[in-house]
């Protein structure tokens, strides 16, 4: 019998076109996702040494990083915005490549849309000049993110130059508690291992929790593996996955779906396969989960207190604390549950999906935001506002005083003009609470969509449990 | 892209751990459609005021390393967003070189693709490096790519590796793409048999 392999090593096995001696490797890619913010180097690349694109329908062009989330009408106010977008719609043209609209109902965030058309699909690889690109490994695609040159190199040869990741396996034993959502165990995850627990690995998720997981939670659960230090998080195709997939308009359709689905049941790991890293985790004693610091890793349960520098030993460890509680205006000691937020920002590659919407309207439901806090909604695509719409989620939020947006990334990263201003402090259901990340001096307490919304109501950081 | 040899340079002490890409370049300065320029705007939040004032205690506003090529870095620099503005920015402030216990790997790859050697060495090594680094105009380093090895001020040298390919692409300023094209035959031989075996991948439209 062939050696267990896992789900990553199929997938990289199976992509492979040439291995040098020394182990790099040229392997092939099947997706490419294009937004405006990585990309016009790269075409400009393309055209001084006068190449062309290998594959034109293996990509796709939609704006994001840098749309308005407000009067979609009228032209773009900021003028290098502007050219940012009319330069990725001028490539789009130029070198015949599959272009979605700002205005178009499909536009939204890169690695919302891609799983929402179809485009993502289990067993493929799929990079795009974002470092989320994670989110699609949710799916059972090899998914990562690449910078601008290798943008390039993809548009130009269908192909990517890159040595193997380590594999890494994190079960997640258990169910869900009630109030505990993917973001949450996310959150926990990265606490526990680090922002460099997955460097030089491949994360694959498993276990209970995540196979009671739905496709939209396991999204947010891929999409932070970044945060982790690798660069993508893998979770076994199932059923559900093929029923999330069925239907899209990019999925495979008549015979070629049925060849499909047979020959994604084939990808899960073998038993027996080896891990380079292997974590287990309890999911039942998790609770709701919230940062305080300036990294990912600076995580805590809502019921915690602020460290505190003084009981830690390790020096560089100290300093980083001290910095982090000076950036954020906190005390050590002081409880999470009285810090005091200005804006709320529900949204963004992590948690911008229906189900996310739903989480967090349903604390909303018949509650008013405080006033002392602007509370922003953004739907990660237009499909998901009109869903949402259709449903009355937005009347939900707008009753409650919650600002209902036009799909982008806006606040996650603070390019369009949704920002914090210096000392302003969110609760966010992003995914970076980096200094400045939401703009210069902001402070970003990350957490889940319907944690976000009771800090909103509350004012500050609140345990959602008690809305439930 | 720019070959890379040998850098005798000034060295600038960055102990902090976790430099996020955010904080090499924020993101408002994404917005270009060019990859030279983003120098002046490298490290911005922790090097100026926010009314444009340089912060004087932010080591690159310091005397001799105001003209720093090597940084010596707490772990896991470059953590974060794929933003290749953050070696753009780093190159474009004239840095060739960053020494640290590890990268975050995208990072990683993007600074090779624009002429920039990271070196990864033990916690000890470059704890003696960053006591180096923090000797003002004496903080001179001499990173040889060619004999993988680094001249310490006082003349010690320390040794480091490097995957071979990336050193000989480095060594010869070598473009990736024209490289991967070399193998066109491979590609098309891979496509081939892709479209055979795995009909669904190519996309309806």
């Amino acid at each position: 019998m062939a050696t267990a392999k896992t789900l990553y090593d199929k997938i990289w096995d199976s992509h492979v076109i040439d291995v040098q001696d020394d182990g790099t490797a040229l392997i092939f890619i099947d997706r490419h996702i294009i937004h405006e913010i990585t990309s016009a180097q790269a075409f400009d690349g393309l055209r001084e040494a006068k190449r062309t694109v290998r594959h034109p329908e293996l990509h796709i062009l939609v704006p994001d990083h840098n749309v308005p989330t407000a009067n979609r009408d009228k032209e773009i106010e900021n003028e290098e915005s502007r050219l940012q977008i009319d330069v990725l719609k001028q490539n789009a043209i130029a070198f015949k490549l599959p272009y979605i609209e700002l205005n178009d109902v499909r536009q939204g965030i890169v690695h919302v849309i891609g799983p929402e058309q179809g485009f993502t699909l289990p067993g493929l690889t799929l990079v795009c000049g974002d470092s989320h690109t994670a989110t699609h490994g949710a799916l059972g695609a090899l998914a990562f993110g690449i910078g601008t040159s290798e943008v390039e190199h993809v548009l130009a040869t269908q192909t990517l130059i890159q040595r193997p990741s380590k594999n890494m396996r994190i079960t997640v034993d258990g169910a869900l508690p009630r109030g505990l959502t993917p973001k949450d165990l996310i959150l926990a995850i990265i606490a526990k291992i680090g922002t460099a627990g997955g460097t030089g690995c491949v994360i694959e998720y498993a276990g209970k929790a995540i196979e009671d997981m739905s496709i939209e939670g396991r999204m947010t659960v891929c999409n932070m593996t970044i945060e982790a230090g690798a660069r993508a998080g893998l979770v076994a195709p199932d059923q559900k996955t093929f029923d999330y997939i069925k239907g899209r308009p990019m999925a495979p359709k008549g015979a070629l779906w049925e060849q499909a689905v047979a020959f994604w049941k084939t990808l899960p790991s073998d038993a027996g396969a080896r891990y380079d890293k292997e974590v287990t985790l309890a999911v039942s004693a998790i609770e709701p989960q919230v940062s305080w610091g300036t990294s990912p890793q600076d995580v805590l349960p809502i019921l915690a207190n602020v460290p505190n520098p003084a009981d830690i030993a390790d020096e560089a460890q100290r300093r980083s604390v001290e910095r982090a509680l000076h950036y954020m205006g906190l005390k050590a000691g002081q409880r999470l549950t009285d810090i005091h937020v200005n804006k709320v920002f529900i949204g963004s590659c992590t948690n911008s999906r229906i189900e996310d919407m739903r989480a967090a309207a349903a604390v909303a439901k018949g509650r008013k935001v405080a006033s002392s806090v602007y509370a922003m909604v953004v739907p990660g695509s237009g499909l998901v506002k009109h869903q949402a719409e259709a449903e009355g989620l937005d009347r939900i939020f707008k009753e409650a005083g919650f600002d209902w947006r036009e799909p982008g990334c806006s606040m996650c990263i603070a390019m369009n003009g949704d920002m914090l201003q210096p000392g302003e402090r969110s609760a966010s259901t992003s995914n970076r609470n980096f200094e400045g990340r939401q703009g210069p001096g902001g402070r970003t307490h990350l957490v889940s969509p319907a944690m976000a919304a009771a800090a909103a109501i509350d004012g500050h950081l609140t345990d959602v449990r008690k809305f439930l | 892209m720019q070959k890379f040899t040998r850098v005798d340079g000034v060295a600038a002490p960055m102990p902090m751990i976790n430099i996020d890409t955010d904080r090499i370049i924020p993101a408002r300065f994404l917005k270009t459609i060019k990859r030279t320029g983003l120098g002046k705007n490298l490290f911005n939040d922790i090097r100026y005021t926010p009314d444009g004032r340089e912060i004087a205690d932010f080591v690159l506003n310091k005397g001799p390393y105001r003209k720093a090529e090597i940084i010596v870095a707490g772990r896991n620099f470059g953590c974060g967003s794929s933003r290749e503005h953050a070696p753009w920015a780093l190159l474009d402030f004239g840095i060739r070189c960053v020494i640290a216990e590890d990268f975050a790997d995208i990072f990683y790859n993007n600074s090779f693709k624009n002429g920039i050697l990271l070196i990864k060495l033990p916690a000890a090594v470059v704890a003696k490096l960053m006591d180096d680094a923090e000797k003002g105009s004496n903080a001179r380093l001499t990173v040889d790519l060619e004999k993988q090895e680094i001249t310490r001020p006082n003349g010690e040298t320390v040794k480091f590796d490097i995957d071979p390919f990336r050193k000989h692409c480095l060594l010869n300023g070598l473009d990736d793409i024209g490289l991967t094209l070399q193998k066109d035959a491979k590609i098309k031989g891979y496509e081939a048999t892709a479209s055979s075996q795995t009909p669904w991948l190519v996309p309806p439209h």
